[in-house]
């Protein structure tokens, strides 16, 4: 992927390979050792779900900070993926503790004794993995080419994913085979590991960890790769792109079935991890939540959306924790104070300081690649 | 926290004070840890795991929705930790860590329906919200109808929070039944009886039987579009006994003389004195101690005497018929005989066979 003509447009990434590598290492300690040291098992339990979080918001940083496509509809693939780990365990709980053939309790106890043929591939763990990490992507890319095709952008495209949530939401809290309202819930094992374990409550604290850190390199990988760079120019300049001879709808798709798939895999983490799916975690509501992270954050940076989403949900946690009737409103008066006096998100502190010092004039070049973007 | 959830954990609130001012339980003062569920299931789960593990209460009293029950039973089971639950709900459960002082739907489904029956009811329309309590109401329900005789003429729902009612309603005109079974939830109530009013149905023609609208609901959407019609429940405001006098007292003197005391709030009540009661019954706090001395604890409630049925953790507790009248208060126009044993799975029912199976945990 180096051709020679490019060469001048690449922007190497900061800092270089060494920092990079460094970052990584850093990260990897606070995860693996640091965390599971300092907190209990309780908040590294919810520390786990705000890295499920943060796996979506690097997915979401990349179709939307690099893309300019406002996703604002991951509750999508996030609930996909969800369902779809969700189902598995249900299957794989009633098959240990009921006997072959048996049917998940929540159907047993609504008098549900036939299994809905659809239900029996995920039985298989092979089947339901290889679904988590393909089906989500396999809806993005033809939503993606159907919709992008038609050159349906900005808010229109955020329109529509925001309604494909909704409906989703909808539709599943009619299906009484999925649990309606109340969602799946009451897992037990997790591939044959109890669920109840402590210790192995700490193995999905680290699976969540592993595959955030792969998330961030993959996407690190994407960024400052050609491919990336035309995913920037398609998004300030889709028009100049298409004259190039490149198609955008097929540059737009990859990232969107990127952030799909991310989504995805955070949904099947999300379940055994917080030990409920319902329609409530991937409407409307969560699906902009995903997004206010991202925003806050900074969302063009490769770091930006991961420290956004899991400081909003800390925030959001630990304000609720000491005002257990006013903290929506501290929560609020944040994002206003953080969107109203930064609106790249809290990135650009740092991102400015950083072109201050390089530039020694005062900063007041712009920074390219993080130009506003209509949206 | 939503409006109806605020006004449990004010119920929760009196009733600790009180019982603190008493002189605690087992000499101790108790101590309220709040937390807001935020409406979410998940959110739920985790302030549980965090009410139990960081906070390390003797038990937890709330959660609203079946979804946020369902979230957070696991995480009391595998905790081994208390909840007291304390909404009517759509039964179908018993967990040796839940204790229920809500009603099961034999305690307020059922006799809404004998109610109806009696009345010479032979035709039903069915409305609701659509998540797990309508529909699992609809399906005893029509169960029930089967059973008696009674024709179901039209059964409808829509999405939680709609508030588009013309089409229904005027379904419901023209399939003209003797009688509506309302399972809405929340603000859907307060547009589906302005349509209900304006299209010139009336408690007359066509009585609403309501299980979700308690006195607090009845501001919200206008004394003068539901007065006349019918709720299903065990507790109202207006019940005349000394025990109740006395709460709807205190709640007032404590939260203002506007406020109105409900259903859900009565039971959040309660429930603390169960705890109560069966913390002093084993004398200890301890969860496994509490569970074995829990079975035939009594409390003189609001609403009457209340017994915990140790087979399922749920209270046996009477079942009303309310009006709504015009002072927007609710007054008893029937009561079942006597006290209700609960039974979540509906075994004693034998039209109700096909509705979940016999051998269902607990």
């Amino acid at each position: 992927m180096s051709g020679d003509t490019t060469s001048d447009v690449r922007r190497a990434a900061p800092g270089g390979r060494w920092r990079t590598m460094g970052g990584f290492a850093v990260a990897a300690v606070l995860l693996f050792a640091v965390a599971p040291t300092v907190l209990s098992d309780f908040r590294l339990g919810l520390l786990a779900k705000f890295l499920c979080f943060a796996i979506v918001a690097v997915g979401i940083g990349l179709a939307w900070g690099r893309g300019g496509m406002l996703t604002l509809g991951q509750g999508v693939f996030f609930g996909l993926g969800a369902y779809m780990m969700a189902m598995h365990l249900k299957l794989a709980d009633a098959e240990l503790y009921g006997g072959p053939g048996s049917v998940p309790d929540f159907m047993e106890i609504a008098g549900v004794r036939e299994l809905p043929g659809w239900w029996a591939p995920f039985a298989s763990p092979v089947f339901t993995i290889a679904a988590i990490l393909l089906l989500p992507a396999a809806v993005a890319v033809v939503l993606g080419l159907a919709v992008f095709r038609r050159r349906v952008k900005g808010a229109y495209f955020a329109i529509l994913s925001q309604a494909l949530a909704a409906a989703l939401a909808i539709y599943l809290v009619s299906r009484q085979e999925l649990g309606g309202s109340n969602g799946l819930n009451r897992f037990r094992t997790f591939f044959g590991f109890t669920l109840n374990d402590p210790v192995n409550r700490t193995m999905l604290f680290f699976i969540a960890s592993g595959t955030l850190l792969a998330v961030v390199a993959i996407v690190r990988q994407l960024m400052y790769s050609r491919y990336g760079e035309l995913l920037v120019a398609v998004r300030d300049q889709e028009e100049r792109v298409r004259f190039l001879g490149y198609d955008p709808a097929t540059v737009k798709v990859v990232a969107y079935a990127v952030a799909a798939a991310f989504a995805g895999i955070a949904g099947a983490l999300f379940v055994p991890i917080v030990g409920i799916i319902s329609p409530a975690d991937i409407g409307i509501l969560p699906s902009i939540s995903f997004l206010i992270g991202v925003a806050i954050g900074g969302r063009a940076t490769l770091l930006g959306p991961v420290l956004g989403a899991i400081g909003v949900a800390w925030a959001e946690s630990s304000f609720s924790e000491q005002f257990p009737s006013a903290w929506t409103y501290a929560l609020g008066a944040m994002f206003v104070l953080i969107i109203g006096f930064l609106p790249r998100g809290l990135a650009s502190v740092t991102a400015v300081r950083a072109l201050r010092r390089r530039s020694g004039d005062g900063g007041r070049q712009s920074v390219p690649e993080q130009r506003e973007v209509a949206v | 926290m939503a409006i109806s959830e605020t006004t449990v954990r004010d119920a929760i609130k009196l009733a600790v004070d009180e019982i603190n001012a008493d002189g605690g339980v087992l000499g101790k003062e108790i101590e309220i840890v709040a937390e807001d569920g935020a409406s979410e299931p998940a959110v739920f789960a985790e302030k549980a795991e965090k009410l139990i593990r960081d906070d390390c209460v003797a038990a937890v009293f709330g959660g609203w929705t079946s979804a946020s029950r369902k979230a957070m039973l696991p995480v009391f089971e595998n905790h081994d930790a208390l909840l007291y639950y304390p909404v009517q709900y759509e039964g179908l459960e018993a967990s040796p860590n839940i204790f229920y002082s809500g009603a099961t739907t034999n305690q307020q489904i059922i006799p809404a329906l004998d109610y109806l029956a009696e009345e010479g009811v032979e035709s039903l329309y069915l409305v609701g919200s659509d998540y797990v309590f309508p529909r699992t109401a609809n399906a005893i329900i029509t169960a029930y109808a089967d059973a008696h005789g009674i024709e179901i003429k039209g059964e409808d729902y829509v999405p939680l929070g709609s508030t588009d009612f013309s089409t229904i309603v005027n379904k419901v005109r023209t399939e003209d039944a003797d009688a509506v079974f309302n399972t809405l939830n929340g603000d859907s109530n307060v547009a589906f009886f302005r349509e209900y009013t304006n299209v010139g149905l009336t408690a007359d023609d066509m009585p609403v039987m309501s299980v979700s609208i308690a006195e607090e609901e009845v501001g919200g959407i206008g004394v003068e579009n539901i007065e006349g019609q019918l709720t299903a429940w065990n507790y109202y405001q207006t019940l005349d006994s000394d025990q109740n006098t006395t709460f709807v007292g205190a709640f007032k003197d404590e939260y203002g003389d506007e406020r109105v005391t409900s259903d859900a709030m009565e039971a959040a009540y309660t429930s603390v004195y169960v705890w109560k009661e069966s913390v002093e019954a084993a004398e200890s706090f301890d969860v496994a101690d509490v569970q074995e001395a829990a079975g035939g604890v009594a409390v003189d409630a609001p609403e009457g005497t209340v017994t915990v049925d140790g087979e399922n953790n749920h209270l046996v507790k009477t079942a009303r018929i309310g009006e709504i009248r015009d002072d927007g208060l609710i007054h008893t126009v029937w009561e079942s005989d006597g006290a209700i044993e609960p039974d979540p799975f509906l075994q004693t029912y034998s039209w109700a066979d096909g509705l979940s199976v016999d051998d269902a945990e607990g």
